[in-house]
């Protein structure tokens, strides 16, 4: 679908382009531009539109801005220009704790916070060296908060994909069940959002009294949910026509690109992380790998549908096999590392002023043990170290390949953590999707991409 | 930089609470070092003793002084004289284990033929933590990197981008450029690192080999200033165009104002009180 593009890659025609003649488009004068532009000098002379859509737009999935030249309706060349949400995680992170940069590094892709958080700790423990010394319910509940994330988080792609084309319908019913899914996370964390629940060592607390339950009745309705969602969009004649043949990316291509996620996936290629490089115990849960060969934006949709159906699946035997295991306290059955010197010393609980340090521990370092109290200041103002060196840990993340690149000097805080993040990549093969097709294609290919501009931009 | 096995040991000795015990003991079954073959020769059997065993550490700089690291008071630990000396520069030796020795004469054999020394291209290989990673001289990095996607032994089809890292007192490699590789055929994973001189911050760019690292490339020179030679448009990609500065840089200040607590005086971030 590329053609090829008339500028060379650098700036310099850019900077005629903005000489021409200037239109601004204030929202249903699209034809009366299009005509005005057809008549014009410029476009008989073979001149073209340079267009600028966002970075405040509402089809471009948050603050993305592209920057579009046409030919009447066809694009001819794509420029995405990103960075509008750029805060400095990455940077910040180098000045706290290492269990501090948990609450930084969730906000990068707010839609699949949980993620983050595991890709970074999960590098952190590798430095540290006890990859296997984490107590297997902080691996079950893990599992369970990455499979009802990657729900809201598909449920986040697929629900605005539909508003993006005009379907209100499509973002309600997919925003509830939205929302009962962020519902649970809520329950569990206390947040909807940038939990800060994994941590290095573990899990921030235990589930709470009432979860499973929660979560069974929650699997319970959803797949009625999610078979509605099917039958309002599977076949329905505008979604179709709108999504299938669209944005076009075959294997090959995403291999170049370094295209990974659902988009490998529905380009044929069953690659996924969690059966080809497991972690946190995903070789022991029994989950396929849905695959398609259409290599557009509509077999993007089916591919995220189906790891919906197949996230319920992994989260039955989570809550299965944390009821087998029961809630014989902290003590017996830990989430959190049993290594004082890495795991916080305080047990979470709920006060009339909210969560904190419970008044056991308050207590027992207050009142009791000054080396308690000592422990307690040090590890939590200062931190622990950890081994100087380098670590690359990769997580299947609902869009894609998600790396966390953690370097260490040895010292209490994070020498540099770098998250390499599916949205960035994939954003770059926006080009590949788009040039040569049709304006109007290019909402349904920017969506189908699935991009979350606060991990394109960290 | 890249900790040594010492460093590991010492961290789970530390995490343990364990007191080394008083006096000569034989080496127990912590200390990394078996007993020398009964013909080994007297120098290695002499530099495989306990007590020589970490010396070159000592001739490396020292990062840390007493026992927290604190820059700004006194140490009343008791431990105000002990010295942390940097780790040294680890050269792992064969066999690296897994399928790394694979990897590295997979590499070797496609070197030689291209007629390339495989030490003409890599300084040296690291194998830590599981992780294979191959420092890769930067005039040779795009031929390295072809040798990997293309050999069918090695094929590593994805490159996951750029990650750059700023050691301001590594004199003369000050900025590095780091290349996660996958592997989809063999399921492997491999990374190469290429180190500058902050005085002339230039690697060849890999968008001719992995297209994939065209922004990645861009961000990396956005925020380290590392040039990437050949990119086809290497422009600043987070920040605006007309930014001053590369902000990941460890001379690059985070930046913040201090904030008051009732009455006391919190310092930014980065003025705060830190343990190296």
């Amino acid at each position: 679908m590329t053609t090829g593009t008339p500028h060379a890659a650098g700036g310099a025609s850019d900077a005629d382009a903005a000489e021409g003649r200037v239109y601004t488009v204030s929202g249903e004068d699209w034809d009366e531009v299009v005509s005005a532009a057809l008549q014009s000098d410029d476009f008989q002379s073979g001149e073209r539109i340079v267009l600028n859509m966002g970075p405040q737009h509402p089809s471009t999935h948050g603050v993305l801005r592209l920057i579009l030249t046409l030919e009447g309706e066809t694009v001819v060349e794509i420029r995405p220009s990103i960075g509008y949400l750029h805060t400095g995680i990455e940077k910040t992170m180098e000045y706290r704790t290492w269990t501090q940069g948990v609450t930084l590094c969730t906000r990068a892709d707010y839609l699949m916070p949980i993620f983050n958080e595991a890709a970074y700790c999960l590098a952190v423990e590798r430095l540290l060296g006890i990859e296997d010394k984490i107590p297997e319910r902080a691996q079950i509940i893990r599992v369970l908060m990455m499979e009802i994330n990657r729900i809201s988080s598909h449920l986040g792609g697929i629900a605005p994909m539909g508003l993006e084309l005009g379907a209100t319908t499509i973002y309600t019913q997919g925003a509830r069940l939205r929302e009962r899914t962020l519902d649970l996370l809520e329950l569990i964390t206390g947040l909807r959002m940038n939990h800060g629940f994994i941590r290095p060592g573990g899990v921030a607390q235990d589930l709470p009294p009432g979860a499973l339950e929660a979560i069974r009745a929650y699997l319970d309705d959803a797949p009625e949910f999610v078979r509605d969602l099917h039958k309002l969009i599977d076949a329905n004649p505008i979604f179709v026509g709108r999504n299938k043949g669209v944005a076009y990316l075959d294997l090959a291509s995403c291999m170049a690109l370094g295209v990974t996620g659902p988009m490998l996936r529905s380009a044929g290629l069953p690659w996924d992380l969690r059966k080809s490089q497991p972690y946190c115990g995903y070789q022991t849960y029994e989950f396929d790998v849905p695959v398609n060969d259409m290599a557009d934006a509509y077999g993007r949709y089916l591919i995220r549908m189906d790891e919906i159906d197949e996230s319920m699946r992994i989260i039955r035997q989570a809550i299965d096999r944390l009821a087998d295991r029961g809630s014989p306290g902290p003590d017996k059955d830990p989430v959190m590392i049993p290594d004082a010197k890495i795991g916080w010393p305080s047990r979470l609980s709920l006060g009339p002023d909210g969560l904190g340090p419970s008044p056991e521990h308050i207590a027992h370092i207050m009142g009791q043990s000054m080396e308690a109290l000592i422990h307690h200041f040090k590890l939590v103002t200062e931190g622990f170290r950890v081994p100087a060196g380098q670590a690359y840990v990769a997580i299947e993340s609902p869009r894609g390949e998600l790396g966390a690149h953690v370097v260490s000097d040895g010292g209490t805080r994070p020498y540099r953590v770098h998250l390499r993040d599916p949205s960035f990549n994939h954003l770059q093969s926006a080009a590949a999707l788009c040039e040569g097709g049709q304006v109007a294609d290019l909402i349904p290919a920017i969506a189908s991409l699935d991009p979350v501009m606060g991990g394109v931009d960290r | 930089m890249s900790g040594p096995d010492e460093t590991r040991k010492a961290g789970s000795e530390q995490t343990q609470g364990a007191q080394a015990p008083q006096g000569p003991v034989p080496p127990g079954p912590a200390t990394p070092a078996a007993p020398p073959a009964p013909g080994t020769p007297p120098e290695e059997e002499e530099a495989s003793l306990p007590a020589r065993l970490g010396e070159e550490r000592l001739a490396e700089p020292v990062v840390r002084m007493g026992l927290f690291g604190s820059h700004d008071i006194p140490d009343t630990s008791g431990y105000g004289l002990l010295r942390v000396h940097q780790a040294p520069l680890l050269d792992s030796p064969r066999p690296y284990g897994s399928y790394f020795d694979e990897i590295a004469d997979a590499l070797g054999a496609a070197l030689e033929a291209a007629g390339t020394g495989f030490s003409d291209a890599i300084e040296r290989v690291v194998a830590d933590r599981g992780e294979l990673t191959f420092y890769v001289r930067r005039e040779r990095l795009p031929e390295v990197a072809a040798k990997f996607r293309d050999d069918p032994a090695l094929r590593f089809e994805l490159c996951g981008g750029v990650s750059g890292v700023h050691y301001p007192d590594d004199a003369g490699r000050e900025l590095h450029a780091v290349y996660h590789l996958l592997s989809i055929t063999h399921n492997r994973r491999v990374r190469l690192e290429v180190a500058v001189p902050d005085a002339d911050p230039h690697i060849p760019s890999l968008v001719g080999v992995y297209p994939a690292v065209n922004w990645h490339e861009r961000e990396t020179w956005d925020f380290f200033g590392i040039v990437f030679d050949g990119h086809p448009a290497l422009t600043r990609i987070e920040m605006p165009d007309d930014w001053k500065g590369h902000p990941q840089r460890k001379d690059y200040p985070l930046g913040g104002i201090p904030v008051e607590y009732r009455g006391a005086k919190i310092p930014a971030p980065d003025e705060r009180r830190h343990y190296s």
